[in-house]
């Protein structure tokens, strides 16, 4: 039986088709479609429940020391109100999840954790707390909206005073009010454009959802569903949980390197990624030359030799293209490689190019 | 939702015009393309392939998912509307006249639903 998020009934006043997914019944997509859905999200702005993701607090004087043994970013030196992204990794430096801790205050981190991920995390995260620290799954407490694209920032001014719209990207202002409602305002996302993230109570959720469209109307503002959080997170080419990784497949071969901190004191996964070295296979990005979408679970060929597989694939709508995310045999990541794919059996010409496929002009 | 009358209907969500030389047009219906999705990708066999009735024959891509279609009759492809290729949203715009594909020398046909029966059967879908 899937749960239903503090806007379900948002979703179907506004006639989102309604699918289950991680254990929530959540709107796919909207009357306006998958793609223009995208378009909004990249021209004007998109409105979107991402209230099944999972929140966790931790807190206590060794909060920050559990934090670095448990995640492969570091930790020390984080600001109040900064955000830092983290994969945490397993022994065998799979991953299990990836997520994003906020600094609240010295003593008290604020962990944003996947949906489908979160009971599996919050169990990992108490087997390994050590010291003065504790961890706290506060899921259930926390609805949370994102607004997401250029005008964003427009709409939220109309909403909020100044010291609520947080400056820099990765970061947050906790304790502030959007439109009377009390809430932590985040400038991060998962669409490749600038946006915030609204976390809030449940009860206050389609209020601040209906504030949010009223007022966003003029700028272009829609709600937007799954569909275009999948195809937008995938044209600029962020890794998805489950797909780009999973507990198999290491943080350096998904390609994110940058968030794996080696030189710093252990953490846990430290020891097998530095016997196994640099990764036999990396994620790339794939552009089809040929005719055709490849989807994930598609496998990849030079000629007869298998060299990998799609991890995530579809038509990208703002580049008018399909496009794919694969993890291939190092030998064959150098961009300009042509590769063929299997697409239910039939051939498909692509070419190894560099992510992301897309960029926002800042 | 629009489902012109003098269409035949499979339930497989697939319409049919039969035509006056005996050959028939095949296309989606508006309840599939609705279902479907924005569609961005088209896959059509070649004039001179067979067709069978009750198996698929073509495919098409919404942004999140491939569906393959399903062919109501048995016969040769004798032409397939090549304007889709690089217009698949046309099937999303004008089901009825985004046929994808003519097929002749009809040599069978699956137990095809008039308009009204056709109506009655995605309701029954809705709602199962």
């Amino acid at each position: 039986m899937e749960l239903k998020t503090p806007l379900y009934e948002t979703h179907v006043k506004y006639k989102g088709k309604i699918v289950p997914f991680a254990g929530y019944l959540l709107p796919v997509q909207y009357e306006s479609g998958v793609i223009a859905e995208h378009m909004a999200v990249r021209t004007a702005c998109g409105l979107f429940d991402v209230s099944h993701m999972g929140e966790v607090v931790c807190t206590g004087p060794d909060a920050l020391t559990n934090l670095n043994r448990l995640l492969t970013n570091d930790y020390i030196g984080l600001q109040d109100g900064q955000a830092r992204y983290s994969p945490m990794c397993n022994e065998a430096g799979g991953v299990v999840d990836d997520l994003i801790v906020y600094k609240v205050r010295d003593d008290c981190y604020f962990i944003v954790v996947n949906a489908a991920n979160k009971d599996k995390d919050f169990a990992w995260m108490q087997e390994h707390v050590f010291g003065d620290a504790i961890f706290t799954d506060i899921s259930g407490e926390v609805a949370q909206i994102a607004l997401q694209g250029p005008a964003a920032e427009t709409i939220l001014r109309k909403l909020a005073a100044e010291e609520a719209i947080p400056q820099h990207y990765y970061s947050a202002e906790f304790h502030r009010q959007v439109g009377g409602i009390d809430c932590i305002v985040s400038r991060t996302g998962y669409t490749g454009e600038d946006g915030f993230e609204f976390y809030l109570a449940p009860g206050e959720a389609p209020r601040l959802w209906e504030l949010l469209l009223e007022t966003g109307r003029d700028e272009g503002l829609i709600p937007c569903g799954l569909g275009a959080r999948d195809t937008l997170r995938l044209e600029a080419a962020m890794p998805l949980y489950g797909h780009e990784m999973d507990d198999t497949i290491t943080p350096l071969e998904a390609g994110l390197g940058m968030f794996v901190k080696m030189t710093k004191d252990d953490f846990i996964g430290k020891a097998v990624l530095e016997a196994k070295g640099a990764p036999s296979r990396r994620r790339v990005g794939l552009r089809v030359t040929g005719r055709g979408i490849i989807r994930e679970h598609a496998e990849v060929y030079d000629g007869t030799t298998r060299i990998g597989v799609t991890t995530s694939g579809t038509h990208c709508p703002y580049l008018k293209a399909p496009a794919a995310m694969a993890l291939l045999d190092n030998a064959y990541t150098a961009a300009g490689t042509a590769v063929e794919v299997d697409v239910r059996g039939r051939r498909v010409a692509a070419e190894v190019v560099k992510l992301p496929f897309y960029r926002r002009a800042r | 939702m629009n489902h012109p009358t003098e269409l035949k209907y499979s339930k497989s969500h697939e319409w049919v015009k039969f035509q006056e030389d005996g050959s028939a047009l095949i296309g989606l219906t508006d309840y599939a393309q609705d279902a479907l999705g924005d569609l961005v990708f088209v896959n059509l066999p070649e004039a001179g392939d067979e067709v069978t009735a009750g198996e698929a024959f073509a495919d098409v891509e919404s942004v999140k998912a491939v569906s393959d279609v399903f062919s109501p009759v048995s016969g040769t492809v004798a032409e397939v509307n090549e304007e889709l290729l690089d217009a698949p949203e046309r099937l999303n715009e004008d089901p009825y006249g985004a046929w994808l594909v003519r097929v002749e020398n009809i040599t069978e046909q699956e137990e095809l639903l008039d308009a009204d029966a056709y109506i009655r059967f995605c309701e029954e879908e809705e709602n199962g």
